[in-house]
């Protein structure tokens, strides 16, 4: 198998024009003819569903939540970049293509990023008409404010509660074609497989979370919109309920599934505090606009923050990178931080945090001005840690937070199953081996009012006259089948101890050796225990209860058994990936500085891995740069 | 530390339920109560009982999936806290909590503390938006938004659905979830077109499915996101003015 990308032809500035041109448009009087499922409700899902039901496409929308407005979307802080150039500060759209795909790593396709910069003015645009409250300045115009990566300022935002509000606009695109019986809406409602008939995507089988009833959806074509699988690691910054399933089924059934091991471990999170942590907690990158970050430099050092002088105090990023600061990017930031805890520097009663001090700020800018842009963030921190951080510094270590891989999508977001789309943090496709911060609420608006919403005429205009795939055919009554075999062998089960305590175990063994840093010997005994660790999973989950009424244990547990399949082809992906770059940092492949070590010449690729059943098959798709020749990156 | 629990127990929508005394020992004071719930639903489940369903999900009270009576309170009665965010130290050692679903008969029980709030969306969706397709956005700074307006409009728009406005209200009234959303959006020039419209379907449509308000103020001071009961003055406005506006509109056609 060859990995198409379908990247047209000609300038990069011409690419996306000629391309929107060139394929097949679907006439506004035949887009109802064609039906649509949408899986997942957040920035992607949402915002695809509304743009096509707008076009007229029927539309009927997934999630498993109780709400369209719960998706993970809703938790995103900081805020969304756009070339506006608002701010008469040199940016363009090659400025942001420039930033992200050296932010990237050099590991993101140059066509794919190019249109996501020239779309992110439109956004902006989009979401202002909706009635998105972004930051304004007095005169009534739109604020902005830097972030990681970059020396402009793009970022646009509402507090620190950007993804809340750009969610709610999408949402409420999504409910006014509901109430227009244009889209229709299943809640708990989760899809656990998907169906493919002759090659092609032709439905989904859900679970209703409610009833336990397993049900078959079919439509012309399907898109995946179901986020990252962060929660691999049990312990990470996403909402409980996010997972891999969806995309994973979707693997299984063919897609192929891209740069697994590209995971973005956010360095500023409040660091973990008992054994009995759900979850880790983020405070947006954008604190580092007014955060200094710091250590003791006496790793004996006893006394409290405010005791210790300047001169005995280490401001490792504003020294490493003098001229990004405490803004590099996420992937340097959070190494940068395990380095100085790993010495022995690290503050709080466990060891495990660096300071994140708002002091200067506070007294060159007054604490109103520091309310202002962050009080949400502060009383955030307050609640959890009992420590007021107006008063004293944050404590901060990196977490999982963001997957950049995903199901490998072509220029029109399809993935390897014809009519079968991922957009949203669930594709590999923008970011490389490093996301910027600011850049996920883009993507993902992108790809759903914008992207989406054309390319996929160009599938499903080929189609006209030919209805659905029937919901009593043999590809959609074989996969349910599959399905309640595997939801009744849960519940069969009886074993001895719970999913969580299962998907702990997972969650550590991939935070050990496929965490921040990686390397063979790691990686190799993870390969090695994984399996076995889900096998007892597999014969020992106790999952109590029945299908038939809402059972919380069995949605997990489906969705733990998908995270230990995952789990083990990230570590087979880090293994095979004999380089570092971005959020991939292999100990083997360093500068003498700590700095990652690209190697060009043998890995510029995106690693696609097709499911065999046995060993994973890897077929590459060679990143070609035509605009931004890759250089060693520097924040220095 | 070491608390006592009520839990309101009920297996299904039309099961009858009940509450069971839990003792959960061995939980530090910096656990969140959520993460105190985990705790005991591992026990429960290793000494084969059902665990007790409970809606979740960011855990950072942004999603509003969370929500639940705590000692009769919303979300335990802390200041701007969802329950997420509620954490052991606020209780006193060996305390008796009790915990309950949202009372409310708009938002009928499910199961054990998760409960249908299927009505909020039905509300937003029966005018809760600005008719903007995609791609007919102007140019964003055309629109410029004085910054208190704009602030405004924000505190409004930072309701996170989560009921406990409704499960405070002595009679299920879901005034201030509408009127945090009709004063997001109705507060804005982008929303002004649609702005009497939205006021009257919405209220109509709320009121189909819950209480009226007779102004006690709970709702504000049950909201983790401490979202104003003047805009309910504002949303009142906007309704009673709508009842004149529309009408007129409809008889110019």
């Amino acid at each position: 198998m060859t990995l198409d990308s379908k990247v047209p032809d000609g300038p990069i500035a011409d690419k996306w024009d000629k391309h929107r041109f060139s394929i097949k448009l679907v006439n506004p009087a035949n887009k109802r003819k064609f039906k649509i499922i949408v899986v997942g409700t957040g920035l992607a899902g949402a915002s695809a569903a509304a743009s096509l039901a707008e076009l007229g496409y029927e539309v009927e929308v997934f999630t498993y939540h109780d709400s369209p407005r719960r998706a993970h979307s809703i938790a995103a802080q900081g805020g969304i970049n756009a070339a506006k150039n608002y701010r008469n500060d040199g940016d363009s759209i090659y400025r942001l293509f420039y930033d992200t795909v050296k932010g990237g790593d050099y590991r993101a396709r140059e066509a794919n990023v190019y249109r996501l910069a020239q779309l992110s003015v439109n956004i902006i645009d989009q979401a202002v008409a909706q009635g998105v409250p972004f930051a304004r300045e007095y005169g009534g115009l739109l604020d902005n404010r830097s972030f990681g990566g970059a020396q402009v300022s793009r970022t646009f935002y509402a507090a620190g509660q950007t993804g809340q509000q750009l969610l709610l606009g999408a949402y409420q695109a999504m409910m006014r074609q509901v109430g227009l019986g244009a889209v229709k809406l299943d809640v708990r409602s989760e899809m656990l497989d998907l169906v493919v008939k002759d090659g092609r995507a032709a439905g989904i089988i859900t679970r209703d979370l409610v009833s336990g009833e397993v049900g078959r959806h079919t439509a012309h074509a399907v898109v995946l919109a179901t986020g990252g699988y962060s929660n691999v690691f049990f312990l990470s910054t996403n909402a409980k309920a996010c997972n891999t399933s969806a995309i994973w089924r979707a693997h299984r059934r063919g897609a192929l599934f891209a740069n697994p091991c590209y995971t973005q471990i956010h360095p500023t999170c409040i660091p973990q505090n008992d054994e009995f942590q759900s979850k880790l907690t983020l405070m947006s990158e954008s604190l580092r606009n007014d955060g200094r970050i710091w250590v003791p430099k006496d790793p004996a050092e006893s006394r409290s923050d405010a005791e210790i002088p300047a001169g005995e105090r280490d401001y490792f990023l504003e020294r490493q990178y003098p001229a990004f600061g405490n803004l590099v990017p996420r992937d340097v930031a959070s190494r940068a931080v395990k380095r100085v805890v790993d010495q022995g520097k690290g503050v709080g009663a466990r060891k495990n945090g660096v300071y994140l001090d708002f002091s200067t700020a506070i007294e060159r800018l007054g604490q109103d001005k520091i309310e202002e842009r962050y009080s949400n963030l502060f009383e955030m921190y307050d609640r959890i840690t009992d420590e007021n951080p107006y008063k004293s510094p944050m404590r901060i270590y990196p977490a999982p937070h963001y997957t950049m891989g995903g199901l490998w999508v072509d220029y029109n977001l399809m993935t390897t199953i014809p009519g079968l789309y991922a957009i949203g943090e669930a594709n590999f496709s923008d970011h490389g081996a490093n996301r910027l911060g600011a850049s996920a609420l883009m993507q993902g608006l992108a790809d759903g009012y914008f992207v989406l919403p054309y390319t996929i005429g160009d599938y499903v205009s080929g189609m006209l006259g030919d209805p659905p795939i029937a919901t009593d055919d043999l590809a959609f009554v074989q996969t349910e089948q599959e399905v309640k075999e595997r939801v009744d062998q849960f519940l069969a089960n009886r074993g001895t101890r719970s999913v969580d305590h299962y998907h702990r175990e997972l969650g550590h063994l991939m935070w050990t050796y496929c965490g921040m840093s990686r390397d063979r010997a790691g990686l190799e005994k993870a390969i090695s225990e994984i399996p076995a660790l889900y096998e007892e999973f597999r014969s020992d989950a106790r999952v109590l209860g029945v299908n038939e009424q809402l059972n919380q244990s069995l949605e997990k547990a489906g969705r733990v058994d998908d995270f230990f399949q995952l789990g083990l082809l990230m570590c087979q992906d880090a293994l095979h990936r004999e380089e570092s770059c971005g959020g991939h940092f292999r100990e083997e492949h360093q500068y003498p500085d700590g700095e990652a070590k690209r190697d060009d010449e043998n890995f510029a690729y995106v690693a696609a891995w097709q499911w065999t059943g046995a060993e994973p098959e890897l077929i590459k798709e060679p990143l070609v740069f035509e605009e931004v020749h890759p250089t060693t990156r520097s924040y220095k | 530390m070491r608390v006592a629990l009520n839990v309101w127990r009920q297996p299904g929508a039309d099961a009858a339920g009940g509450f069971r005394s839990y003792m959960v020992e061995d939980i530090s004071e910096d656990m969140s109560f959520l993460e105190m719930l985990d705790v005991l639903n591992d026990r429960l489940t290793n000494q084969g009982e059902e665990p007790i369903a409970f809606e979740h999900d960011c855990r950072e009270g942004i999603c509003g999936s969370c929500g639940m009576m705590i000692n009769g309170q919303p979300h335990g009665g802390q200041p701007a806290t969802a329950t997420c965010q509620l954490h052991m130290r606020k209780f006193e050692e060996g305390a008796t909590i009790t915990v309950e679903p949202w009372r409310a008969s708009a938002f009928p029980v499910i199961r054990d503390l998760v409960v249908d709030r299927a009505a909020f969306d039905h509300i937003v969706a029966a005018g809760g938006f600005i008719s903007a397709p995609t791609g007919e956005a102007p140019e964003a700074n055309l629109i410029p938004v004085p910054k208190e307006v704009a602030d405004t409009a924000f505190n409004a728009a930072a309701c996170i659905g989560c009921g406990a406005c409704v499960a405070a209200c002595p009679n299920s009234a879901a005034q201030l979830f509408t009127a945090a959303k009709v004063s997001h959006l109705n507060l804005l020039p982008q929303g002004q077109p649609e702005r009497y419209l939205r006021a009257e379907r919405m209220v109509d449509t709320m009121e189909k499915f819950f209480g009226s308000c007779t102004n006690h103020g709970e709702c504000e001071r049950a909201c983790p996101k401490e979202i104003s009961i003047d805009f309910i003055a504002l949303l009142n406005k906007d309704y009673l003015k709508a009842k004149v506006v529309n009408r007129g509109l409809a008889s110019r056609i």
